[in-house]
């Protein structure tokens, strides 16, 4: 069994899980209009973090481990939602039974522009390098860069290296920034739109960026309390289509959802809530409610949480994740901020407001360009 | 249901202008200065007429070459779409197509971002285009890694086998800075003779390397 130990969430709303948590259960709106010509010539909505608070919460990391070097804004990131995971979680970073995924999607890619730091920062894999040695943990960091399913699928494989028992614990850690490289060009697929992101409404006209870093600690040993929640089944499928529109049909998502399920074991009628992927563009949120009408889940309560944060890109699985661990504890859903009236084709059930209900079992689903897709189930798990 | 163990039932690798498959050389063509001269030539040898070819960035024009010549006598057509899988990794990312976008970006009186190029700015892109071309519905992951590693696209691949989650796999490393490439990609399944793990895999990539 894989259980999930610990997590963390460092957003536009709060830099642990139970703060970005209460606050968008709030209500609170991470996304804002962001006037910072060095990213865009022009405003755009998206979700920021607290640069003060980062470099001020990080120095007292860096402090802690006697660590003088200079490191980044998503290294800081990274570096600080693992640390605050780790702390609640007793797993030994520093053993060679421990692994660390890191998921993003572009990574340290504002240092193309301005790079104070050796040229090869940059790169993905040297992040990993960065990552291991801050913790001083023995082995190679994994980096799985694979579009906006980056996060879901860096879960789902380090739930299968823990099952394969090549690992006991994991630490699955996604981040990326919002920068002029992915502004400008998701500008220019005119696919942002002019306010905060409405997922599944009938106006949607596009999604909001947002920046975040996310922690899951994964383990193979079960912990003494009420709230053990169990990696279940996951899998990713591709759509086979189009590189940069998702399937009419919602074939990749179909297929990963069915997988997902075969491999937990479970059935449809078991599946008490859904964490779409909600982006908010046309497309997206069409294709989803396609995926989930197919399966006969109309009726399951599904929400998308990208109104509040915006699309985290390679974080977004991450993020998501620890939010619906958190609905799962406490036994609440989220509303779908930014959800006014229907807007897609098939009469799923979109959360419009906060709701209670016993949550035993839930999807997540993820969709990315490249035609990729991901689903994932989790449980609680049986005494 | 007792599964046989995955095998390699052929593997390509493309560098140096040269194709080879299995060892033996197929495709060569030294006059083709760069990898688009090179992968246009290799494209043009097959004549697939495949026009989404020429909207591709250089290092998905590799990949889609490479997997060409893996596949050209291999039928996928037994599988089922969802049973086809592409695992993939290297360690340059999109860097060269990253570049070309920042340049457009750099400049604020000289901006002209293209949602063409932004696309191919996701490593990933490339498992979209093998998947569109050969209908492969199946897993999907890219990883990044400083150098070839073996073990973690063997390891990947085999737990999705053992885990049913497909039956064919295409692996491997497409790779691409601004002075050279390199892709090797393998099919593993239930046919060949080679048994599919990290040492003959790493065997295969430096003797062929």
């Amino acid at each position: 069994m894989v259980y999930f130990k610990s997590d963390n969430i460092i957003s536009s709303l709060g830099f642990s899980t139970k703060e970005t948590f209460s606050s968008i259960f709030n209500g609170d709106i991470g996304i804002r209009q962001v006037e910072d010509s060095s990213i865009y010539h022009e405003p755009f909505p998206a979700s920021m973090i607290d640069l003060n608070r980062l470099n001020s919460e990080f120095e007292i990391l860096a402090n802690k481990y006697s660590n003088t070097k200079e490191y980044t804004k998503l290294e800081k990131m990274l570096l600080l939602s693992i640390e605050e995971a780790l702390r609640k979680s007793g797993v030994n970073i520093k053993s060679k039974r421990t692994g660390i995924i890191i998921s993003t999607t572009k990574g340290n890619i504002d240092l193309l522009e301005t790079n104070n730091f050796p040229k090869d920062r940059v790169m993905l894999w040297k992040l990993g390098d960065v990552i291991s040695d801050f913790f001083d943990n023995p082995n190679k960091a994994i980096i799985i860069s694979n579009a906006c399913i980056s996060g879901v699928l860096a879960i789902n494989t380090a739930a299968m290296y823990i099952n394969s028992g090549r690992f006991d614990n994991m630490i699955v850690t996604g981040a990326d920034i919002v920068s002029r490289f992915v502004v400008s060009g998701f500008m220019s697929f005119l696919s942002l739109s002019p306010t905060a992101c409405k997922p599944f409404d009938k106006t949607r006209d596009g999604l909001s960026l947002g920046e975040a870093a996310a922690t899951l600690i994964l383990s193979n040993k079960r912990e003494n309390n009420e709230h053990n929640i169990v990696h279940r089944g996951g899998a990713s499928a591709n759509d086979a289509n189009h590189i940069s529109g998702p399937s009419r049909t919602g074939e990749g998502s179909f297929i990963a959802i069915d997988k997902a399920i075969k491999e937990s074991g479970l059935n449809y009628n078991e599946i008490d809530h859904i964490s779409a992927h909600g982006t908010a563009t046309p497309f997206n949120d069409e294709m989803e409610s396609i995926a989930i009408h197919r399966h006969g889940m109309d009726k399951v309560p599904v929400n998308s949480i990208k109104g509040y944060l915006g699309h985290t890109l390679g974080a977004a699985g991450v993020v998501e994740t620890a939010i619906l661990l958190e609905e799962m504890r406490r036994n609440t859903m989220i509303a779908t901020e930014g959800y006014n009236e229907h807007g897609v084709t098939n009469d799923i059930n979109v959360l419009s407001k906060n709701t209670s209900q016993n949550l035993n079992t839930c999807l997540k689903m993820a969709s990315g360009f490249g035609g990729s897709n991901a689903a994932m189930i989790v449980s609680k798990s049986s005494k | 249901m007792k599964k046989e163990a995955l095998k390699i039932e052929t593997y390509c690798m493309v560098k140096n202008n040269r194709i080879v498959v299995d060892g033996h050389l197929v495709f060569e063509d030294q006059d083709a200065v760069g990898l688009k001269a090179f992968a246009k030539t290799a494209y043009r040898h097959l004549k697939p007429s495949y026009n989404k070819f020429f909207k591709m960035d250089e290092i998905s024009k590799l990949a889609f070459v490479a997997a060409e010549f893996l596949l050209k006598d291999v039928n996928l057509e037994k599988y089922k779409s969802e049973e086809l899988s592409v695992v993939l990794s290297n360690s340059e990312s999109t860097i060269v197509t990253d570049k070309n976008h920042q340049q457009s970006i750099s400049d604020k009186d000289n901006f002209f971002p293209s949602p063409s190029v932004f696309v191919y700015t996701l490593p990933n892109i490339m498992i979209g285009e093998i998947s569109i071309r050969h209908n492969m519905k199946g897993d999907n992951a890219f990883f990044i890694v400083e150098n070839f590693n073996a073990d973690l696209i063997a390891n990947h691949i085999n737990n999705l086998f053992l885990t049913n989650k497909s039956s064919a796999f295409i692996g491997g490393w497409v790779n691409y800075s601004d002075d050279k490439y390199e892709a090797f990609l393998y099919l593993a399944s239930e046919s060949g003779s080679i048994l599919h793990n990290a040492s003959e895999i790493e065997k295969i990539f430096k003797i062929n390397h």
